[in-house]
């Protein structure tokens, strides 16, 4: 007996040295991996002719936010951002109500197409997206010539909203019918017999029940879709409707020289998303532990 | 009056109202709807597309072109052979490197060792940036002019191209996309970890087991399922990997991958549809993965 607190003493000394080692190298990592952003922002912070005059790794003579208010004035980042706004928050809002609506059937209701309809999402989310560009891309001129305008939906907010909610309402679906799943089917049978109609079953019943799903949920699409930027290149022509992150790679090309202004722009845009995740970081986390998974 | 018995009957034989029918058709209908116009439908269009010449401008121009693409893709195209061997070393790369040493983290992490909660979010960090900011933000450190070249004592005047020397870019490029995937995988895996009995370990612990021991023999098989579903993502991911490439150099042709040869090919020359037989290629590819990841998620209701 005594040995064995011994033992178990020894060990849990040998122990705390190990972890002591382990916490003092995954901290040194932690700083390596930081740094590449913190070096980012402290080149943002400088003038472009202090580095010019003394080179990168010259102490700062002095700090500005030059670089700040000139991104918003000559790169227009604040039109970007505001883009950005447009097509985020529809798309995010319109995937967790389609998704919750297709959850909601084919967790509450017996039909013999909901497993082939849960495995249609999910396997959609999975799909290689290139393998849809040029067909969405014709599909959309078509549509407008349809209806005698080119930019109904090609160039169109509208339009990329639409690309948005179909490609990410597939995963949408699979996390909040695996959370439905848990809802004991009690609540549902009594609303039933109280006499709530489907629609009244759904919101006043199901929904505020999903809340900290849809919580979780929205924090991280917001994440993927304000990050995401091929499907604005592909649909958006012009670049003043382009969302930020698509914006980026042709101000990267237009203003490749000058450091300082360019970094002032990528911690613009990283910002939002960035504040969100440290504000809403239960949420997030819990978002992805609700998936489990994101191809 | 309606006893409990009727209702349950009643409710047993689905006596839906036809507005609740209508209702429930709704709620499937219009999101399945934009699932398939926008989803499948396309997919299929490219498979089609894949066997014809088209410049993309009249549907009447649309000839048909048999395994043309295809013939063109996999003979005399050293291009396609090497973005395969890219993709695969990636593949490898993740699988082997990256992905562990997610998972190592992510134990870590979950044992609470210093600061765990403050390392957590720093591995996250990169996750939640665009690869657009990823691209710029690397561009600082590796540029002539930017932080790497400056600690080798070489300023702009005799700077070397890091991304365009072919001994190195490779693992520069891995580099930086383990960058992220590594904070992805163990944010996932931590949120498995949470479910493991914490009694397993501490006697496993007074045993006398090694920290090794102890992950390899518990943590590892109790976390199965989680292990293969972050394979399988690792596969898909590798295999669709392209966006920091294109964000480096915007075509193929240094640094070619499979994703990569499909956009250049259909936003490049139109004439052919051989970046339709390229995605076609890459969804052959990726089907294993997909249907594996169905499976261990519908295991139940498919049975």
């Amino acid at each position: 007996m005594s040995t064995g607190v011994v033992q178990g003493e020894k060990y849990r000394n040998g122990q705390k040295r190990k972890d002591f080692f382990i916490s003092f190298f995954i901290g040194v990592f932690a700083l390596v991996w930081i740094f590449p952003i913190l070096w980012t922002v402290w080149t943002s912070l400088r003038p472009y002719n202090d580095i010019i005059s003394y080179g990168i790794f010259s102490w700062p003579r002095r700090f500005t936010i030059d670089n700040y208010l000139n991104a918003i004035q000559e790169m227009k980042i604040g039109v970007y951002l505001l883009n950005s706004l447009i097509v985020t928050v529809p798309s995010v809002i319109l995937t967790l109500f389609f998704g919750s609506l297709v959850a909601f059937v084919v967790t509450r209701y017996k039909y013999k197409f909901n497993l082939g309809l849960l495995l249609l999402f999910t396997a959609g989310n999975m799909l290689p997206i290139v393998l849809t560009y040029i067909p969405v891309f014709w599909m959309f001129i078509w549509v407008g010539e349809l209806f005698g305008n080119r930019n109904m939906l090609y160039n169109n907010y509208g339009g990329l909203i639409l690309v948005h909610v179909g490609f990410q309402v597939g995963f949408a679906t699979f996390v909040l019918s695996s959370y439905m799943k848990t809802i004991p089917k009690e609540i549902s049978e009594s609303a039933t017999i109280d006499g709530a109609n489907v629609f009244r079953h759904y919101w006043n019943v199901i929904l505020p029940l999903l809340r900290p799903a849809l919580a979780a949920l929205s924090v991280l699409m917001t994440t993927w879709i304000y990050n995401e930027f091929f499907w604005a290149l592909v649909l958006m022509s012009d670049d003043s409707k382009r969302p930020i992150t698509s914006a980026l790679r042709r101000l990267q090309g237009q203003y490749v020289t000058d450091f300082n202004l360019l970094a002032a722009g990528a911690i613009i845009a990283a910002a939002p998303t960035v504040i969100m995740f440290f504000v809403l970081r239960k949420q997030f986390i819990a978002g992805l532990t609700l998936g489990s998974t994101k191809g | 009056m309606k006893t409990a018995a009727t209702v349950k009957k009643n409710r047993s034989r689905r006596s839906l109202s036809k507005t609740d029918r209508f209702t429930l058709a709704t709620f499937v209908g219009i999101p399945t709807l934009l699932q398939i116009i926008l989803l499948w439908i396309p997919a299929v269009v490219t498979i089609i597309l894949s066997f014809t010449y088209w410049n993309g401008i009249r549907i009447e121009d649309i000839q048909w072109a048999g395994i043309q693409n295809y013939k063109n893709i996999f003979v005399n195209n050293p291009l396609f052979y090497q973005a395969l061997k890219n993709n695969g070393i990636w593949l490898g790369f993740f699988v082997l490197v990256a992905t562990p040493l997610g998972i190592l983290l992510a134990y870590q992490i979950d044992r609470g060792i210093k600061g765990h909660a403050f390392y957590e979010s720093i591995y996250y960090l990169p996750v939640v940036l665009s690869l657009a900011v990823i691209g710029i933000i690397w561009n600082f450190m590796l540029q002539p002019g930017g932080f790497v070249q400056g600690l080798m004592g070489l300023d702009i005047g005799n700077a070397i191209s890091i991304y365009g020397n072919p001994k190195i870019n490779t693992w520069v490029i891995l580099g930086i996309a383990s960058w992220r995937h590594i904070g992805y995988i163990m944010l996932l895996y931590l949120s498995g970890l949470k479910s493991v009995d914490p009694a397993l370990k501490e006697a496993a612990a007074i045993d006398g087991a090694t920290e090794w021991q102890i992950f390899r023999k518990i943590i590892l098989p109790t976390m199965q399922p989680v292990n293969i579903i972050i394979v399988v993502i690792t596969l898909i991911e590798s295999l669709r990997a392209f966006d920091l490439v294109y964000i480096i150099y915007g075509s193929p042709t240094i640094f070619p991958l499979l994703n990569l040869l499909v956009f250049q090919n259909f936003a490049g020359q139109g004439i052919s549809m051989k970046g339709a037989a390229y995605a076609v290629i890459l969804l052959v590819l990726c089907i294993v993965p997909i249907i594996t990841y169905l499976r261990i998620n519908f295991k139940e209701d498919l049975k």
